[in-house]
């Protein structure tokens, strides 16, 4: 019978390491790839090139409104192959989990981890666990890498904006980091916030199907829009004017923003990308968007303006403009 | 110096109440309050209720800007 | 957001921005306001680039992570290394730096620092934790003393022992007489709002009536801002100064009586040092003897290491407009955002950090940004 909780031995590749794998992962993981329990997957290549990247995930709360660390750990990786143009494929997992760990709820967010990766059609092929005396993490960690394969038709989609691009929005902002802030244990408040987080692997699909005039995909995640807005501008070296009026915000996120002293733009997202493209394709893109369950409420929110020195200009709700930095520092919950 | 948002009262538990403001509720102490009531619109500032919102000055300043749109 | 958003739409924007350029008539004049929600809120609706030439709007010494010293941010410190203490505050002051470090740099070396959004939460992690002291780090103005006030009033009734606040609030109008006799002509303060809302309009008259300068309390909404600036413009332009309630919503001549009780109750002035600025008297508060066994500095003596303030700095200066922040020897060098020692470059938006952050692009003014 298995053990309430993680335990030290559980990490050490002994008996419970293995039962570990062929009691709570195989079950619910459970893939040829896996099962042949080697040291390495070895899989298929694809026609294009390969993309590839890792991320590591460690979130607090571990269980939010409208996630987990688990499919959050999916999403981020899939969504930074989607939006390079990439069609993602096989994904690996490594755990760093605190002794004490629950069990059961190691078995809740690895089942999340593959209904999410069923729901982006990627499989995880192989993965690790480790296990540190307790106090030395903070119960799980979850690190994920991805391939996927490049459409040989395609170019790469992380090149430059071009002066005149129009700059589109996936879909609200905000939600993964109020949801995060709104559910966390000591700040006394509720609300109905949940994550956006989510796989955009069929959207960025789509979108690349309609047009070849993508000039820029990029998801916007920590240091939210604003933050990603400032690193497409510095790359193509051309200013961004983006319009406050038109950047999709939830009322809920608006609330919980005003009552911690928060700016919706730089709040942390997990399913929201942003894209530059032609201004003569923007309205193809905007309604292939709108057909996909993640791109319901995709808008054009700004423009690309003429070369400048990078900086992304906002045209504020009184009709005046400043300077939209980069984050600097964490948003805290204030009081000035 | 003090970021405060005006939110409604729905529901009074002696000097604590539960408001809400965009469906995002908190408790907040109301000490500071005279005969705080349900759906009464309140000042909120680190938890606390400062001030009653005098619901007519909102409007008559509303009213006020809305009339200089026309003009604007 | 019902009460919010009426006050945002951009329409009525133009016609005060007309208002606000046909009361001064040209003429130069130079406001200041007080509160740094005022000065954020002035940011984040880029205010300062509807006003018209010749009108200067000045950031003053209103928000506590400006006005806090380096030897309150050391006691912090001090409190967070003492064993079995877990300090509480507001997000705020987690950045401001101290002499050698700050809370933020306490919790990276693993001390016990937790951000909450008002004492409730920290009464809330004092009641889960019996066997550590909770100490909370109290900052803010006639605003937020009196929800402090009201913690320890709580912590008594339930008879909460591990509960202490570290008093470092400050009070305005004792600062703002200062400013007044400063160098600088200042024409108008725009008054906070929200402290207002509790000490009323009555202890902005000597300013107004005494000083000669013209004094309108402001909501802080970008019509609220722009309204106050065009009543205030109105005054200087008609040669008048008093006392006029902008945000009338809120804000009622006599403030909020219970409230300015409740703060007395526990807390009485005292003298008090404003970074940047140093010692102004009675513009701090500290805990009547009543409540002197909730005071972290009493019940936990420690020492705390010696003050060191970079040497340089004018801030004072800065703040009441007289010098610009170029001119300072620490601007860009030593004194930086992540390295911030004067109150302008503590706060995200104080003088010298909007300053620094536009120093990068000597192009044309954003006024003149070229379109697509």
């Amino acid at each position: 019978m298995m053990h309430e909780n993680i335990t030290l031995a559980h990490g050490g590749g002994g008996r419970l390491s293995r039962q570990l794998t062929e009691e709570l992962f195989l079950p619910i993981l459970g893939n040829r790839y896996l099962l042949q329990l080697n040291d390495s997957a070895v899989v298929e290549p694809g026609e294009g090139a390969a993309a590839f990247t890792t991320d590591a995930f460690v979130v607090d709360p571990v269980f939010f409104p409208g996630g987990d660390i688990g499919r959050l750990a999916v999403c981020g990786t899939v969504n930074d192959l989607a939006v390079m143009g990439a069609l993602p494929r096989y994904l690996s997992a490594a755990f760093i989990l605190e002794e004490g760990y629950p069990l059961a709820d190691l078995r809740r967010i690895v089942r999340s981890m593959k209904d999410t990766a069923d729901e982006a059609e990627v499989t995880i092929v192989t993965g690790d666990t480790k296990v540190v005396p307790r106090g030395a993490a903070d119960s799980i960690f979850i690190t994920t890498a991805g391939i996927g394969y490049m459409n040989p038709g395609m170019p790469v989609s992380a090149g430059r904006a071009h002066p005149g691009d129009a700059v589109i929005i996936s879909g609200p902002v905000g939600r993964h980091g109020m949801a995060i802030m709104t559910s966390r244990e000591g700040l006394g408040f509720s609300s109905t916030i949940e994550s956006d987080v989510a796989p955009l692997n069929r959207l960025t699909a789509a979108m690349l199907e309609v047009t070849g005039d993508i000039h820029v995909m990029r998801d916007a995640t920590r240091g939210g829009l604003a933050t990603v807005l400032n690193e497409i501008a510095s790359q193509a070296a051309c200013d961004i004017i983006l319009e406050e009026r038109s950047v999709p915000v939830t009322e809920a996120v608006r609330g919980a923003c005003e009552l911690l002293g928060f700016d919706p733009l730089y709040v942390a997202n997990e399913g929201v990308l942003v894209a530059c493209a032609a201004a003569d394709a923007a309205g193809a893109l905007l309604e292939a968007m709108r057909g996909q369950t993640y791109g319901t409420e995709a808008v054009i929110a700004g423009r690309v303006g003429n070369s400048g020195s990078g900086r992304v200009v906002l045209e504020t709700e009184m009709g005046s403009r400043r300077v939209l930095d980069m984050l600097s520092g964490e948003q805290l919950p204030r009081i000035c | 110096m003090c970021l405060a948002v005006p939110m409604q009262i729905l529901s009074i538990d002696g000097e604590t109440g539960v408001v809400e403001i965009s469906g995002v509720k908190r408790n907040v102490g109301l000490q500071m309050i005279k005969d705080p009531r349900p759906g009464d619109y309140i000042i909120v500032h680190a938890g606390f209720a400062i001030q009653k919102l005098d619901e007519e000055e909102a409007l008559e300043t509303i009213a006020l800007f809305r009339e200089m749109e026309g003009l604007g | 957001m019902k009460y919010i958003d009426e006050f945002r739409s951009g329409k009525a924007a133009g016609r005060l921005k007309e208002e606000i350029a046909a009361a001064a008539a040209g003429r130069p004049m130079t406001f200041m306001e007080v509160c740094g929600t005022h000065t954020m809120s002035i940011a984040r609706n880029g205010i300062r680039e509807m006003l018209p030439a010749g009108m200067r709007l000045i950031s003053g010494p209103g928000c506590p992570v400006c006005v806090t010293p380096n030897g309150t941010i050391d006691h912090a410190v001090a409190l967070a290394r003492h064993p079995g203490i877990i300090i509480a505050t507001f997000g705020d002051m987690v950045k401001v730096p101290g002499s050698t470090s700050s809370l933020g740099q306490e919790r990276a070396a693993g001390r016990s620092v937790r951000v909450v959004a008002s004492t409730l939460d920290a009464l809330e992690l004092a009641r889960n934790n019996p066997e550590m002291q909770v100490v909370f780090i109290g900052v803010g103005f006639e605003t937020t003393a009196p929800t402090i006030a009201a913690s320890i009033i709580t912590a008594e009734q339930e008879n909460l022992n591990n509960y202490s606040v570290l008093s470092a609030h400050k009070v305005v109008p004792p600062a703002m007489e200062l400013l007044c006799r400063g160098r600088v002509a200042i024409d108008g303060f725009l008054c906070p709002g929200h402290v207002s809302a509790v000490i009323g309009s009555s202890p902005y008259r000597p300013i107004a009536e005494e000083h000669g300068i013209a004094c309108v309390i402001g909501g802080f909404e970008g019509l609220d801002i722009l309204q106050s600036i065009a009543m205030l413009a109105r005054q200087v332009a008609g040669g008048d100064s008093r006392v006029e309630i902008q945000y009338r919503r809120v804000v009622r001549p006599e403030g909020n009586p219970a409230a300015v009780a409740l703060m007395e109750k526990v807390f009485r002035p005292v003298d008090s040092v404003w970074r940047g600025i140093g010692m102004i008297t009675a513009s701090g508060l500290v805990m009547r003897d009543a409540y002197r066994r909730y005071d972290a500095a009493v019940r936990f003596p420690v020492t705390v290491e010696e003050t060191k303030e970079a040497a340089g700095c004018i801030c004072g200066s800065v703040l009441q407009g007289i010098s610009d922040p170029r001119e300072c020897p620490l601007f860009g060098d030593g004194c930086l955002p992540e390295t911030p020692v004067g109150p302008c470059m503590v706060s995200s938006e104080g003088a010298c950090a909007a300053a620094f952050r536009y120093r990068v692009s000597r192009r044309a003014d954003i006024g003149q940004m070229h379109d697509a």
